[in-house]
């Protein structure tokens, strides 16, 4: 079933073509790897795929709702974790998250039943009463997930949601994607290509606001003559 | 219609109480009431005056406003813009109105609360003599009505940087001048040069006169239009920044 559908999306800054013509599928069940080197637009077309910048051209199109004719009913498909994993710091973990949460439109029943989930999966039992500012970046990061999982979304979409986090985490963190992703389509932007290969069943790598590849990450992987690195470097020198 | 109310009211009470998270709220209550105490007794001499009325708090109200309700109102988007919390929020199933209006309402109440809390001066006067308790009423209310106005330009100004020293500084000189249009230095400047009409115009965009008028108990429906309106265009053109400003 198709979750996501954005079509020739274009979006430029004065006289910077930050993205152009990109086109993205998601099906349930899907994880796409979205990797390309700094600035080649990743973090941007994030922030189109989930309605925080509208795109100069190209539709995207959310479940079955247009995202720029019905943004309220597209956004509640949607979790999302921005690029820094930003949160309130002076809220605590548990009401920050109640906060989302009650946005989100949860009842105060479902809400209490998915913090309980979230701070079990997660790891955050034992901060859930603290404040988000004395956190270690790591807490931070996953706060960050919960925030985008509260509402148990068809679609996640994640900006580097491993960044800051020590191998122990990083691999905490590629188990629930991978424990979540059978009914969801997810999306990550990561500099880590091991991860790409650990988590992703398809892998999307950008440049210069361009796609310069889209392909299971399994085809790519059956190549024995060049693993994902050695591609990446070729084709966005 | 229901549910538009139930998540400005999440934005309300997040930010309602995210003034109580910090020593913020205890800080602003402790000067705003140590200022008006303490310009109401010494500097505008209460009890040298033997009147029983209020003339002497209230009149102080617009020069205290202008530096406290920018502190207030300067973190309203500065700061989410700051941290990189627009984008949590703004991706959320919210619209702008709903968010301009529950930031701004929290900032609004909280002052209420402030107000309220220099009732003991109004129970003062009235130990002390027979004031017209409903001059004082339309006071209390013109000068939250007056603040409301403050708020809801610093807010205005707020989404226009990053930098909460910045959106203080900008919002005092802006209210500034919103109250010193009406200031016969000004006027008196103004009328030398330009038409009477114009005089006119920036006499009637003054905070000043508008809040004077009100302070003498003069229950003016103008007055109380204009404080309304200008909060409603302040907070249309906050609605609009946001749209604008939200990616910079």
């Amino acid at each position: 079933m198709k979750l996501l559908e954005a079509k020739n999306l274009y979006k430029s800054f004065g006289n910077i073509d930050a993205v152009s013509d990109i086109s993205i599928s998601l099906n349930v069940g899907e994880v796409i790897g979205f990797l390309g080197p700094n600035g080649a637009g990743k973090s941007t077309t994030m922030k189109m795929l989930t309605g925080f910048l509208e795109a100069d051209s190209g539709s995207i199109e959310i479940k079955k709702f247009d995202l720029s004719k019905d943004p309220i009913n597209a956004k509640s498909i949607i979790g999302y974790l921005p690029e820094g994993a930003p949160s309130y710091s002076d809220m605590t973990v548990k009401s920050f998250l109640f906060f989302v949460g009650k946005m989100r439109g949860l009842t105060d029943e479902l809400l209490e039943k998915r913090l309980e989930i979230m701070l079990k999966d997660i790891n955050l039992y034992e901060v859930q009463n603290q404040i988000i500012e004395t956190l270690s970046k790591g807490y931070k990061r996953r706060v960050g997930i919960a925030q985008a999982l509260i509402h148990d979304p068809n679609i996640l979409i994640l900006d580097e949601p491993t960044d800051g986090l020590d191998p122990n985490q990083k691999f905490e963190m590629r188990k629930l994607i991978k424990s979540i992703s059978k009914n969801k389509g997810i999306i990550i932007s990561t500099h880590i290509l091991e991860e790409v290969e650990a988590v992703c069943s398809r892998t999307i790598i950008i440049s210069s606001g361009k796609v310069l590849l889209n392909k299971d990450t399994k085809d790519i992987l059956k190549n024995k003559k060049e693993n994902l690195d050695s591609i990446f470097r070729k084709i966005t020198k | 219609m229901k549910l538009y109310f139930e998540k400005l009211m999440i934005i309300f009470n997040r930010e309602f109480t995210g003034y109580f998270r910090t020593p913020l709220a205890s800080i602003f209550l402790l000067v705003f009431l140590a200022l008006s105490a303490g310009m109401t007794f010494f500097m505008g001499q209460f009890f040298q005056r033997g009147q029983a009325d209020l003339n002497s708090f209230f009149v102080w109200h617009p020069w205290l406003f202008l530096v406290l309700m920018p502190a207030i109102g300067m973190r309203l988007w500065a700061e989410e813009r700051k941290s990189g919390t627009i984008e949590l929020l703004m991706t959320l199933p919210v619209t702008n109105s709903q968010l301009v209006l529950g930031k701004f309402l929290a900032s609004w109440f909280f002052t209420l609360l402030a107000i309220i809390m220099t009732i003991p001066i109004w129970i003062t006067v009235n130990y002390l003599g027979e004031p017209d308790n409903g001059v004082i009423f339309i006071s209390y209310l013109g000068s939250w009505l007056m603040a409301g106005c403050f708020l809801s330009l610093t807010s205005c100004l707020s989404m226009l940087t990053k930098n909460q020293v910045i959106a203080f500084i900008v919002s005092t000189i802006s209210c500034f001048i919103m109250v010193m249009a009406g200031f016969g230095l000004v006027l008196a400047s103004v009328r030398s040069w330009a038409p009477l009409w114009f005089t006119e115009v920036i006499q009637s965009f003054s905070f000043l006169s508008h809040f004077k008028r009100i302070q003498y108990g003069v229950l003016d429906l103008t007055t109380f239009i204009f404080f309304i309106s200008m909060i409603m265009i302040c907070i249309s053109i906050n609605i609009f920044l946001v749209q604008l400003k939200k990616a910079d």
